[in-house]
Order: C-alpha cells, then sequence, then structure tokens
C-alpha cells in the first residue's frame, strides 16, 4: 500500500514540478519581446557607449596643439610584461645647448597587449589613457602595431619653465 | 465546379471526374499519384522550413533573446538559407563506412515521415488516401523512421553514432507501445479506425472534452510518447549533443544531414496533427451543444484554419518542453515508459471501455 | 557461440571525450572505457592548454604575475589575483587600507556568484537543458557590467595589484550592485522553479557520482565539489582573510557527496555571497584605494604560501623567493586540477549520461588544469 502511495505521489509532485518550470519558460515567451536582452550589436553601433573605464586599447591622448605629455622615459615599456610597448627617442639639441631626449615614436602592438594596464598606472606622466575602441580585428598583423604619438606632435611644455 | 473553402469534397471529385473523361483509368491513377505527390512534397517542403524558423523564434523568446532577425524580415528567409548553405556543402565520406547504408538511411527516415502525411484529413474532404485503418497505417508507418536512424547510426563506423543508434532502437520501440495503446483508447471512443470517421464524430463536441478522464489520461501520455517517439527534447537521447555530439547524425553532413534535421521537424508535425485530428477534433470547429449562435460563428471560420490552428498549438507544447526539460538518462526512458505510462494507459483503456459500454460518453 | 557472446561481453568500448567535445567545457580529453552505456574507468588526459604559466611567472614582476593568474581559472579572475597580491603584502608586512579590503572582498563574492552563475548554466546545458544557460547567462551581465564599469574588464579584470587597487571603483558601483542584489534574489529562485525541484534533474542526479568524505579528502577535492561530501574546506572560515573574519556567512555543507549535493552547494553559497555582499556594500570606508609600494617589489628571501577560497575550490599560491625582483619558483595548486583526479573513483560504474552530469557538478576550468 505504501508502495502505491509511493508511486502516486512521485508522479503528482512529478508532474507538479515539470509544469513549474514550464510556467518559469512560457512566461518569458509570452512576456517577451519586453524581456529580451540582446544588444543589436552592428545595428546599435550609433548608440553604443562603453564604460569611461573599459579597457579597448591603449591611446595617448594629445591635446588641440598637437601635444602629448610623454618625456620618453621608457618606463611603460620595462613595466609591459608582453613587450607590447617599444619608445623609440630621440636626442634633440633646445635652444639653450642641451641635449636631451624626446619621444620620436611611441610603437604599441595591440595583438600582444593583455591589458593588465601596467603601462597606464606606471607612467610618471600620465601620459597614457584607455581608449574605449574595441573593434580591432584587422587582415593583416602588422596593422595591429600602431604608433600612438601623432605626427608631429610635441611634448607639452609646462608653464613658467619657458 | 464549386470552390468551396469549408467542403473540399466537391473539388477533389472534380478533378478526379475531368481527369477521367480525359485518359484511362491507369493513366489516371499515375497522374493523381503525381500531383499528390508534388503536393505533400511542397507541403512538406514549406511546413518544414517554417518549423525550423518556428522553433528557433519560439526557443529565443523564451531565453530572452531574438532569434534569427538578419535574413529577410524577423529572419523570416533564414530557413532557407540554411538551407541553400546546406545544400552546398561537401558530402563527408566516412572511410570504412557502409557506403551503401550511409547513404540510404536519410532516405529511409524521410520517407517514412512522408508516408504518413497521407492519412491526415486536413479539412474536409481534403485527404490524400482515407483508410479504414487509418489510425492503424500512421501508426505503422511512422515507427519506420527508426530503421534509418539505426542504420545511420550502424553504418558511420562511429561509436558516437552507434551509441546513439542502440539508444533511439531502444526507445522507439518502447514509446511506440504507449502511442499506441492511447490512441487505441480513442479508437475505443469512437469506434472506428478511420480518420474522417472520427473526425466527424466530433462534431458535437472533441474527444478530449466528451471522453472524460480517460481521454485526458490518453492525451497526456499520447503527448509524452510522441514527443519521445520523435526524438525530441527531453526525450532527444539519440542525439543528446552534450553526451554524444549528435548522435547517430554526428558524421551527416550537407543535405542528407538537413534530411534528418527535416524529417524530425516533420514527424512533430505528424505527431502533433494526429494528436489534433484524434483529440481536438481535427478540422472541426469548436461547438458547444446547445449554443447554436456560438456554433455558426465557429463555423465560419475554415476547417483548414482549425486544423493548423489546433496543430501549431500542440507543436508549441512540444516546443514548450524541449526548451524547459533536461533530457532523461536512457534506463530512467525506459523505466518512464514501462513503469508509468504502459500500466496506466493498460488502466485507462479499460476505464474507457468501462465508460463506453455504460454509455456516459456524449 | 558462447565463447563469441563472452568475448563481446568482456570487450570494452573505448571513446575519446574531447579534446572537442561539447561537455568537456574545453580542451579536455577523456578517455572513456565503456560496457553498453555503463563506464568502466576514466583517464583524463589533460595539457592541450598548457601554457607554462608557472614558468613564466619567474620571468616577470610581482605586479605582473598578475596579468597571468588571471588567466589561469579565468572565472575566478579577482579571487586568484588575490592570492597573489596578498602574498606579496604579507612578505612585506604591507597593512592595507580598510577600503582595499572592503572592495576586494565585494569584488571576490560577485567573481563568485559570477562564476556559480556560468556554472549553472552549463550544468543545465549538460543535462540538456539550454534555457537554463540562457538564464544564467542573461543574470550574469549586471555583474560583468559592475566589473566592466569599475576595472574596465569582463571577463579579465587585474584589477588587483600588490598594495591594493589599480584604480578606484566608480561611483555608481554602490547602487549598480544593490540592484543586482534585489533582483538576483528574485531570479535564483525562478532557477529553483526551473531545475532545482525538477523531477528529471533530480532523477539524473540524486544518488549519482557519490564522493565520499574519505575520497573528497585524500584527492583533495575543495570548493563545492568537496563541500557536498562533509569536507569542511571553506577556507573563508577556517583560515579567513581580508574581511571574511568580519562578515557573518554559512560554510554550506551537504554530506550526500552525490551530484546533488554539489548542485545545492553551489545554489546556497551564491545566496550566502549575496548576503556577504549586502553587510559590505554600504560600509565601504572613505580613503585609499592602494599604499605606496616601491615601482620595484622584492620579496625577502624565503619560501611563501598564500591561499585562498576560488570559486571552485581551494586556490593556493607558493613563491620561492631569493631576494630578487623575479621569484625563484612558482608554484600554483589549482583546485580544479584536484578536483578533477577524483573523477575516475567518481564517475566509475556510472552511465555515460551521468558521466556528464558528474563533470558539470565538478565544474571543472580547463586552463586551471592545465596552467
Ligand atoms: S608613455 Fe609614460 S611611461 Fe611610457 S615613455 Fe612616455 S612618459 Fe614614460
Ligand atoms: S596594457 Fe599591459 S600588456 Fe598592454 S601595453 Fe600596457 S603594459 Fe603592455
Amino acid at each position: 500500500m505504501r508502495g502505491l502511495i509511493n508511486y502516486f505521489s512521485g508522479m503528482f509532485n512529478g508532474i507538479i514540478s515539470l509544469v513549474k518550470g514550464m510556467g518559469v519558460t512560457g512566461k518569458y515567451f509570452f512576456t517577451s519581446p519586453v524581456t529580451i536582452v540582446t544588444q543589436q550589436y552592428p545595428e546599435n553601433r550609433k548608440t553604443l557607449e562603453m564604460f569611461d573605464a573599459f579597457k579597448g586599447e591603449v591611446t595617448m591622448p594629445h591635446n588641440e596643439n598637437n601635444e602629448h605629455k610623454c618625456t620618453a622615459c621608457n618606463i611603460c615599456q620595462i613595466n609591459c610584461p608582453n613587450g607590447s610597448i617599444e619608445v623609440v627617442s630621440k636626442d634633440v639639441v633646445n635652444e639653450e645647448g642641451k641635449k636631451k631626449k624626446e619621444l620620436d615614436k611611441h610603437h604599441y602592438n595591440i595583438g600582444m597587449c593583455s591589458f593588465c594596464g601596467l603601462c597606464i598606472k606606471t607612467c610618471p606622466s600620465n601620459a597614457l589613457a584607455w581608449g574605449q575602441e574595441f573593434e580591432h580585428a584587422m587582415f593583416t598583423r602588422n596593422k595591429f602595431v600602431k604608433t600612438l604619438n601623432n605626427e608631429g606632435s610635441k611634448l607639452i611644455q609646462k608653464k613658467g619653465v619657458e | 465546379m464549386e470552390f468551396n473553402i469549408y467542403d473540399f469534397t466537391s473539388f477533389t471529385k472534380w478533378i478526379d471526374e475531368s481527369l477521367n473523361a480525359a485518359m484511362s483509368p491507369f493513366w489516371v491513377m499515375i497522374t493523381e499519384m503525381a500531383i499528390i505527390g508534388v503536393a505533400i512534397l511542397a507541403f512538406y517542403a514549406l511546413v518544414g522550413l517554417f518549423l525550423v524558423y518556428a522553433e528557433r523564434k519560439v526557443c529565443a523568446f523564451m531565453q530572452n533573446r531574438v532569434g534569427p532577425n538578419r535574413v529577410g524580415p524577423f529572419g523570416i528567409f533564414q530557413t532557407i538559407a540554411d538551407l541553400l548553405k546546406l545544400l552546398m556543402k561537401e558530402l563527408v565520406y566516412i572511410k570504412n563506412a557502409d557506403k551503401l547504408l550511409f547513404n540510404i538511411a536519410p532516405f529511409i527516415v524521410i520517407t517514412a515521415s512522408f508516408l504518413a502525411i497521407a492519412a491526415i484529413p486536413f479539412a474536409k474532404g481534403l485527404h490524400a488516401i482515407d483508410f479504414n485503418i487509418g489510425i492503424f497505417y500512421v501508426v505503422a508507418v511512422s515507427s519506420l523512421g527508426v530503421i534509418g536512424i539505426l542504420l545511420a547510426g550502424w553504418s558511420s563506423n562511429s561509436k558516437y553514432s552507434l551509441i546513439g543508434a542502440m539508444r533511439s532502437g531502444a526507445q522507439i520501440v518502447s514509446y511506440e507501445l504507449s502511442v499506441g495503446l492511447s490512441l487505441i483508447t480513442m479508437v475505443i471512443l469512437s469506434g472506428s479506425m478511420q480518420l474522417s470517421t472520427i473526425v466527424e464524430a466530433q462534431a458535437n463536441g472533441w474527444f478530449i472534452f466528451t471522453g472524460h478522464i480517460p481521454a485526458i489520461i490518453a492525451f497526456v501520455i499520447y503527448m509524452i510518447a510522441a514527443t519521445a517517439e520523435t526524438n525530441r527534447g527531453p526525450f532527444d537521447l539519440a542525439e543528446a549533443e552534450s553526451e554524444l555530439t549528435a548522435g547517430f547524425h554526428t558524421e551527416y553532413s550537407g543535405i542528407r544531414f538537413a534530411f534528418f534535421f527535416l524529417a524530425e521537424y516533420m514527424n512533430m508535425f505528424i505527431v502533433a496533427s494526429i494528436a489534433a485530428t484524434i483529440f481536438w477534433g481535427g478540422w472541426m470547429p469548436f461547438h458547444v451543444p446547445g449554443w447554436e449562435g456560438f456554433n455558426t460563428v465557429m463555423d465560419y471560420i475554415p476547417p483548414f484554419i482549425w486544423y493548423i490552428g489546433k496543430t501549431a498549438v500542440i507543436i508549441f507544447i512540444m516546443m514548450l518542453f524541449k526548451w524547459t526539460f533536461p533530457r532523461l538518462r536512457i534506463d530512467q526512458l525506459l523505466t518512464l515508459e514501462w513503469k508509468y505510462l504502459l500500466p496506466i494507459n493498460l488502466f485507462n483503456v479499460v476505464l474507457m471501455a468501462f465508460i463506453v459500454l455504460m454509455g456516459w460518453h456524449w | 557461440m558462447a565463447e563469441i557472446i563472452q568475448d563481446i561481453q568482456e570487450q570494452e568500448y573505448l571513446i575519446n571525450m574531447g579534446p572537442q567535445h561539447p561537455s568537456t567545457h574545453g580542451v579536455l580529453r577523456l578517455v572513456l572505457s565503456l560496457r553498453g552505456e555503463t563506464v568502466l574507468s576514466v583517464q583524463p588526459h589533460c595539457g592541450y592548454i598548457h601554457r607554462g604559466i608557472e614558468k613564466m611567472c619567474e620571468r616577470l614582476t610581482y605586479q605582473q604575475i598578475i596579468h597571468l593568474t588571471d588567466r589561469l581559472d579565468y572565472l575566478s579572475a579577482h579571487i586568484n589575483n588575490h592570492a597573489v597580491c596578498m602574498l606579496v603584502e604579507n612578505a612585506l608586512g604591507v597593512e592595507l587600507p580598510e577600503r582595499v579590503k572592503y572592495i576586494r572582498t565585494i569584488m571576490d563574492e560577485l567573481a563568485r556568484i559570477a562564476s556559480h552563475q556560468l556554472w549553472w548554466c552549463s550544468f543545465g546545458m549538460d543535462l540538456g537543458a539550454l534555457t537554463a544557460f540562457f538564464y544564467g547567462l542573461r543574470d550574469r551581465e549586471p555583474i560583468l557590467d559592475i566589473f566592466e564599469e569599475s576595472t574596465g574588464g569582463r571577463l579579465i579584470q587585474s584589477y588587483y595589484t600588490p598594495g591594493g587597487l589599480m584604480k578606484d571603483i566608480h561611483p555608481g558601483f554602490q547602487k549598480r550592485v544593490k540592484d543586482f542584489i534585489k533582483m538576483f534574489r528574485k531570479k535564483i529562485n525562478e532557477y529553483d522553479q526551473l531545475l532545482s525541484g525538477n523531477v528529471i534533474m533530480t532523477q539524473r542526479t540524486q544518488g549519482i557520482g557519490i564522493l565520499t568524505e574519505e575520497e573528497a579528502i585524500s584527492f583533495g577535492v575543495t570548493g563545492p565539489s568537496g563541500r557536498g561530501s562533509g569536507f569542511e574546506c571553506d577556507i573563508r572560515k577556517h583560515h579567513p582573510y581580508s574581511l571574511y573574519n568580519k562578515v557573518e556567512f554559512k560554510e554550506i555543507l551537504r554530506t550526500e557527496g552525490d551530484s546533488f549535493a554539489r548542485y545545492s552547494v553551489r545554489m546556497d553559497e551564491m545566496r550566502e555571497s549575496l548576503n556577504i555582499i549586502e553587510q559590505l556594500i554600504d560600509n565601504i570606508p572613505a580613503g585609499d584605494f592602494s599604499v605606496k609600494m616601491k615601482p620595484v617589489i622584492k620579496l625577502p628571501e624565503g619560501e611563501y604560501y598564500q591561499r585562498v577560497e576560488a570559486a571552485r575550490g581551494e586556490f593556493g599560491v607558493f613563491i620561492s623567493s631569493k631576494g630578487e625582483k623575479y621569484p625563484y619558483r612558482v608554484k600554483l595548486r589549482s583546485p580544479n586540477f584536484s578536483n578533477l583526479s577524483a573523477l575516475h573513483s567518481i564517475a566509475h560504474g556510472q552511465k555515460i549520461a551521468d558521466l556528464v552530469a558528474i563533470g558539470a557538478s565538478l565544474d571543472y576550468v580547463i586552463p586551471d588544469i592545465d596552467r
């Protein structure tokens, strides 16, 4: 007798649990499309905004006079665990006749970057920042190597020094 | 000839007569077979493609997704694009596979599902053939598909396929019983095996209402067993993708794979339309005895729409099953059949016979 | 004839599950020998995604190691980093500001929830309930947004650094976390309706794949999988670090040791993590987000070990230092590797479908196994 009771109660509990589950999926079916969470990616490109902190790529912000803050100190290159930064500097002689190191090219290989953020955190002059660009796919690998400083850009001269 | 969307009998008769007037009976038969063949083929392709699309949309909505939305408005041409892609794909041959059986298997599966359509009454007078043993024929024919699945699994020379095929064999052989018995319950109620008679008998109320509790139990059992017969989730052990990658059709590619895929959806359509025909009155409109006005309004809806609507609802329920439940294990599957469904079913048959004897139906 | 039949009955049916297989969650290869559907033995073959992280660490400074421990068990990236950072801080005797501890604890628990959510998805998927997969991913999204807003990364954050954090949390952090807690408390009940109570699911997991407590201890199975067998191994409770001795939480234990026990331990852990976060989120003190460290960290000569409770079990870092800026030797104790070793003794004698469920309940992440 007990076995019989167990047989039927097991069956009914099972059926109830199944119906509950169907209730969940059914609810979402009938409340869609309100509950849809998918982002329509290529279509929403215009309105898509990444968070400020988003680590898209390493960039070197320039001001309106095409000036950046990099002093070519090489610290970012030393700190990068993957060797994806190469700082090329050149020596220039300023008006006073002193030799000074200046940034020539700041190469950044995004293909080797693991977005650890050490370069940005350790840069003593805050010359680097995260960019929000995330569509990085390229057809050839050498396009991954970017030069972060713009053509003909200069170091920002601190006020009061000259 | 008058064309009437409420009754196709005169239409089909007119075709038959005009053909008979033109040629000898032998050629009439050949032509009619060809016409029906083409019609069913077109219907088959259309329904198959639509069902694939519908399933993807339904499951997407259940899962808070959008579903296919790239090809055409709301992605309605997505399945056509997929079909074209599958047509162009390479047919990969497996080393040491049994070539003949490997090639034949998808055709067996698709033919088996094809045969069953012939007997289904879509509307009054709109069926290819009206056997007096219609139910028997449908059950017999729809279980042929398992041969194709077994062959596919065996001939692929793949271990995953073989396991899938073994599972499928055990599963379909057992669930065939439940399908048969639950249909027999309804045959007892209707007193006929002819599908057209069964539909006519439901003019005053569908069997699921007039058959009291046994009819409801039979319907539930039929739904479970039919889902299992079509190898759909939660009974998709034969292809269980998280266990066997793709089960019996692991090694198939291109259009041969598409055949298996299409056959699965057509089988779903067929079992759903049988359920609609036998439990929910087929193309018969919804009638409540005594409510004359209501009944006439219902009669204005063409039978074909009724039929499609009912089938769609049942297909939706089957989709809800698939997208809600986890998969069973093979021994639990057999336990469900032999320990639960079969005894209940046998008891149900007796109960139904008793009710019919006492004249409590109607 | 009788001989042939006997021969067939004794034959084993060898199957390679993986390296490409939907339910191994990555490039893990399991060699199964079957008789019919019954699994006779399981031999895991790992190494398909071995990257030599331990060796690479010997050429990296302590700050740089962080970006590699991220990539071990990527689902509990924060927690792995926590271990390395704490090791360095303890070795140097750095006292951390309270704010850092609060944020780290909250982030750890968020990572644990996100990881368990993903486990729940793939558990559902392995059992064949595909819808569960999408619900889990859907509810994981807010956590990833929280991470992204504050740390900049969704999966790999590299947020902790020896001495504190990379940057401060976003001003909207608290509100987002609170919204998430409110939302997820509702959704987790839905999970129960959809999967936990489901009769098919319980039939497939209860009494299946039993790991006894002795076995769990001898194989070193830790984390939710070990606690499902009654093995009290929650590092947060028994060797508290960060703020875990200040917050109140229960160590979830089940004694059945079957797949369902492991399942319910994880479900309850998600709720417990929500409680922990709730206790902390309103009290984050103001202050610095990191202490000033020397640009080149040199650990004093010696050997150090630090362990934390990652989402899948005990994660330990052993560093042997010769007083240089690079570690001399790094050894990582990854929870998944030990958990995987128990697979054979759990799964032999079960059905092949159960093996999938057992694998799902052990919740392995392959890059953590291979390192
Ligand atoms: S970017 Fe910063 S760290 Fe790198 S060279 Fe320039 S100033 Fe130095
Ligand atoms: S983010 Fe890390 S890996 Fe990328 S360039 Fe900077 S230091 Fe190198």
